[in-house]
């Protein structure tokens, strides 16, 4: 034991200086995020704010920097996650529901169900954008580079966020509620239906807000997905070519005039604004909703 | 801690105090030990309203019961006593198929309720949670409002009529409505322990049961609404048969007019199987047990 | 009381017959439903492995295995194409080398100190920070990266000759983006650590440094590597970053301060266009799609081991 105290040491001079230094160490690696945080932040907003004119809302995208604007954009990134809601919503809390409620652990093919989920949400963004290139667009779908074959797309990216926070959501709710309206008589669905699910909504709206979020920013399956070039109109409808607010903002970033930097940086405050109130939404929810069982 | 064998006589149920409803609160009687009175000694003259017959249950092939056979009678409150790990709670759920949500779990033998076996393939479990309504350990009221609570039930079976007026007699019944009939909107949580479970209750109630299934009902709660919910049981005894399932001796000897006495048995494989003792009516068992395992749980010897 | 004799008298009157199970057709429509909606990933799975793996090994007629793997020269559009990968592999393994020098001490340094300094306050005044560092779009640090990172940090600041597009800058920055990984990850891994163990150290009269680098670093290892293979596994499915401010060359060399062109950027660069399908061109997409994925797959087994390990530890 002596021994040991010896190795692992006292408290001497030498060892409380190290003791502080490391200390401010690690308070550096932290600094270091937070100080590049604030740099990319500050930067953004130095080189966006002189674009955000009411032109860059009004606009379509145009050679001319100076008339460039966001309309198609903003309608486009409406329009795609109108598709990805309508998709997610039932296809994820579906799979939710079947997963906690319905399947049965010790088949392969449920527990197969449960391994592959896991794995798609670590496959990187840009292999969905190949998946929806080959299936959505050309191939079997041969939806073009249409409004729906880009939701579905972001829509097969962020299912899984929304199938594992539907699951904890469900899996909250405590066993004592299934039983207690079993036994009165309710069958399983009725259950599900009527106890399980609204219980564990605001769990599973959260689920979806932070689905949203990630769809939002995405650009890189947009870039094998949506249109090659020009996009200065709204969609019209699911068929309807489209852009995107991160497509576009790509497109401004290669050209190589500088005024096309000032709308990139004033469109990234914009989707940054966009983000900020649909997390503000999702925390906003969780505290209100959350049910303390 | 009383003697159960030597508590004298008291004078029969008559003489207890009817609760105090007026105001909605029990009249709070100490409580000696007393004897019911007898139920008609010619077995062959009573209801039954369960006859359970050879009843083995297991989970994943090993047996948590075995060999159960005894009936239950009606419009009496039948109490399951014993050591945990006895099996009690599995034989109260497999009295209302609550065991079919456990997949591992097979009931073998015959569970009969008025001469219809529930475990027929031709009955419908939905059916059987109808008329036989359960009241679980820990109150699990739903997170709903009070009047959601009790109409849940109604609603979800299709139960036509004027569902305020369901979910006051309902509450009535529990003897809950005083209490609450100014906030029926607001939520069941806000209750305290006692009301959540009188609660549920009024839940079970509210679907117009035959039977009523109490597994350890008032094991969570403090001695006051455990007197209260044991003087609930006594009203309600007159119109339901209710099987009760408790760890603790005392209650099941003010309380029940049956008591069934199980017992666990390990197997040589380490396995623990439960099995009834000894069913006899409470007073019986009480003061006079036949069988010498269940004197020694009854007097305290073990636990 | 008279509703008591009536209520029994209806209950007597209901009492008997159960009524006869009904199908509950209902119930087994949904079941269906909601397994049908489970297999939508499966599909997504199988229509990920079956597109990759078909057009791959189209490609693979056309262009053998062995050119592909071990060929030094990667330009599939030029009139005469050479299909060697390992200028796209070699692009992928540099930034991403970068991104992990910064990621990995900073990373750990930050879970290390929210997991045994900070106080209740201090982390919950720093873990949002964390969150937000994680939630924002790729799209913005490649922004960043290009418009001032290279610009004023590198050349500017530091003093430092790098081309406009480089893969110095992209790493750096794509380090910060994978740090809250690797910090989030390895502190799970270290509040896994019991008490005890601490506790018994603190007990011998060990100092917080040495508390941290010898008893919870070690303890909480299969934790920490499971993190830093998971930052490895994002640093190398990423696109944006490496689109925007890494360059479009391929590049065999080494030289952080080159342009260099990741197999994300080629993809992203190559689907752009309207490439035919079933053309070289075309399956080019999927054989470098096909091989990050197969790198990405087994780098995510690998992860999910090791946080299997230390669950099963301490839990």
């Amino acid at each position: 034991m002596a021994t040991n105290s010896q190795q692992i040491g006292s408290g001497s001079t030498g060892s409380r200086l190290r003791g502080q230094a490391f200390k401010i160490v690690l308070w550096l690696c932290i600094t270091a995020s937070v100080v590049l945080l604030c740099l990319l932040l500050v930067e953004t907003l130095r080189d966006g704010i002189p674009g955000l004119t009411g032109t860059l809302f009004a606009n379509f995208p145009s050679f001319n920097p100076a008339k460039a604007g966001l309309q198609s954009a903003l309608m486009g990134t409406l329009w795609l996650m109108a598709v990805v809601i309508v998709f997610i919503v039932p296809v994820g809390v579906g799979t939710a529901i079947y997963l906690e409620e319905y399947a049965d652990r010790n088949r392969w093919w449920n527990r197969l169900i449960e391994v592959n989920i896991q794995n798609l949400a670590a496959v990187p963004s840009i292999v969905y954008g190949i998946l929806g290139l080959a299936f959505l667009v050309r191939g079997p779908a041969s939806l073009g580079r249409t409004v729906l074959a880009g939701g579905l797309t972001l829509g097969l990216l962020v299912l899984p966020v929304v199938i594992i926070t539907g699951r904890e959501a469900i899996r909250a709710v405590p066993p004592s509620i299934r039983e207690g309206s079993m036994a009165l008589g309710a069958t399983q669905w009725q259950t599900i239906w009527k106890q399980v699910l609204p219980a564990s909504i605001p769990g599973m709206a959260t689920g979806v807000i932070l689905a949203i979020s990630r769809a939002i920013g995405e650009t890189a399956p947009l870039i094998l997905v949506g249109a090659a070039t020009f996009v200065a109109f709204n969609p019209s409808g699911l068929d309807s070519a489209f852009t995107a607010l991160p497509l576009q903002i790509f497109n401004w970033l290669s050209q190589p005039q500088d005024e096309f930097k000032t709308l990139a940086a004033a469109g990234i405050i914009v989707l940054l604004v966009m983000l900020a109130g649909m997390n503000g939404i999702a925390v906003w929810l969780r505290n209100r909703y959350e049910q303390k069982w | 801690m009383q003697d159960p064998t030597t508590a004298t006589s008291t004078a029969p149920m008559t003489d207890l105090d009817p609760p105090d409803t007026s105001t909605g609160h029990a009249a709070i009687t100490p409580r000696a030990l007393q004897v019911r009175e007898p139920a008609p000694t010619d077995l062959a003259t009573r209801d039954r309203i369960f006859s359970i017959e050879d009843v083995t249950i297991s989970y994943s092939g090993k047996a948590a019961v075995r060999d159960i056979a005894f009936p239950i009678y009606k419009n009496e409150i039948t109490a399951l006593i014993g050591p945990s790990g006895c099996g009690k709670t599995t034989l109260l759920r497999a009295l209302n198929r609550m065991n079919d949500l456990i997949p591992t779990a097979k009931v073998e033998g015959k569970v009969f309720y008025h001469d219809i076996d529930l475990y027929d393939s031709a009955v419908d479990p939905v059916q059987v949670r109808k008329r036989i309504g359960m009241v679980f350990q820990k109150p699990n009221p739903f997170p709903k409002s009070i009047y959601d609570n009790i109409a849940f039930g109604p609603r979800v079976l299709g139960m036509k009529g004027d569902m305020d007026s369901i979910v006051e007699s309902a509450l009535r019944k529990g003897a809950l409505w005083d209490e609450v009939k100014d906030r029926l909107k607001t939520n069941a949580f806000g209750m305290s322990g006692g009301q959540q479970q009188r609660l549920c209750i009024a839940r079970a109630l509210a679907i117009e049961p035959d039977v009523i299934l109490m597994d350890e009902p008032c094991s969570a709660l403090d001695p006051i609404s455990t007197g209260r919910i044991e003087d609930l049981m006594h009203e309600l005894r007159a119109d339901y048969s209710i099987v009760i399932v408790t760890h603790n001796m005392q209650q099941a000897a003010r309380v029940s007019d049956m008591t069934a006495f199980f017992t666990v048995e390990l197997g040589q494989d380490e396995s623990r199987t439960g099995r009834v003792v000894e069913y006899d009516a409470t007073e019986k068992i009480f003061t006079s047990p036949s069988d010498p395992r269940t004197e020694a749980y009854v007097t305290g010897r073990v636990g | 009381m008279d509703p008591t004799q009536a209520s029994s008298q209806q209950a007597a009157s209901r009492t008997a017959i159960l009524g006869a199970a009904r199908p509950r057709y209902g119930e087994k429509l949904i079941r269906v439903i909601l397994f049908a909606f489970a297999l939508v990933s499966v599909l997504t799975t199988t229509g990920i492995i079956v597109s990759l793996l078909g057009n791959t090994i189209d490609f693979f007629d056309v262009v053998s295995i062995w050119d592909y793997i071990t060929g030094g020269e990667w330009s599939p559009l030029f009139s005469d194409p050479k299909f060697g990968v390992w200028p796209l592999v070699n692009g992928t393994l540099l930034v991403t080398a970068v991104a992990l020098v910064v990621a990995i001490p900073l990373g750990l340094g930050t879970a290390i100190y929210l997991s045994e300094y900070a106080s209740r306050r201090v982390r919950k005044a720093i873990k949002p920070f964390l969150e937000l560092l994680a939630g924002i779009p790729t799209i913005v640090f490649g922004y960043f990266a290009l418009t001032y990172f290279t610009p004023v940090v590198l050349k500017q600041f530091l003093g430092i000759e790098v081309g406009s597009f480089n893969a110095l800058s992209a790493g750096i920055i794509m380090g910060f983006m994978v740090l809250p990984t690797i910090a989030s990850v390895s502190e799970d891994g270290m509040s896994a650590v019991p008490a005890s163990l601490r506790e018994g150290a603190y007990g011998l009269g060990a100092s917080k440094l040495q508390v941290s680098l010898r008893i919870v670093f070690p303890a909480a290892l299969s934790g920490i590597v499971a993190a830093i293979v998971l930052g490895v596994s994002r640093a190398i499915g990423e696109t944006m970053i490496v689109l925007i401010a890494g360059g479009q060359i391929p590049n065999t060399g080494i030289d952080p301060r080159e342009a260099f062109e990741t197999m994300t950027a080629f993809i992203a660069a190559t689907g752009k266009g309207d490439v035919p399908t079933g053309s070289i061109g075309y399956q080019t997409i999927f054989a470098v799609g096909f091989t990050l994925f197969v790198i990405t797959l087994l780098l995510n087994a690998v992860s999910i081991r090791f946080v299997r390990k230390y669950r099963q530890v301490y839990e």
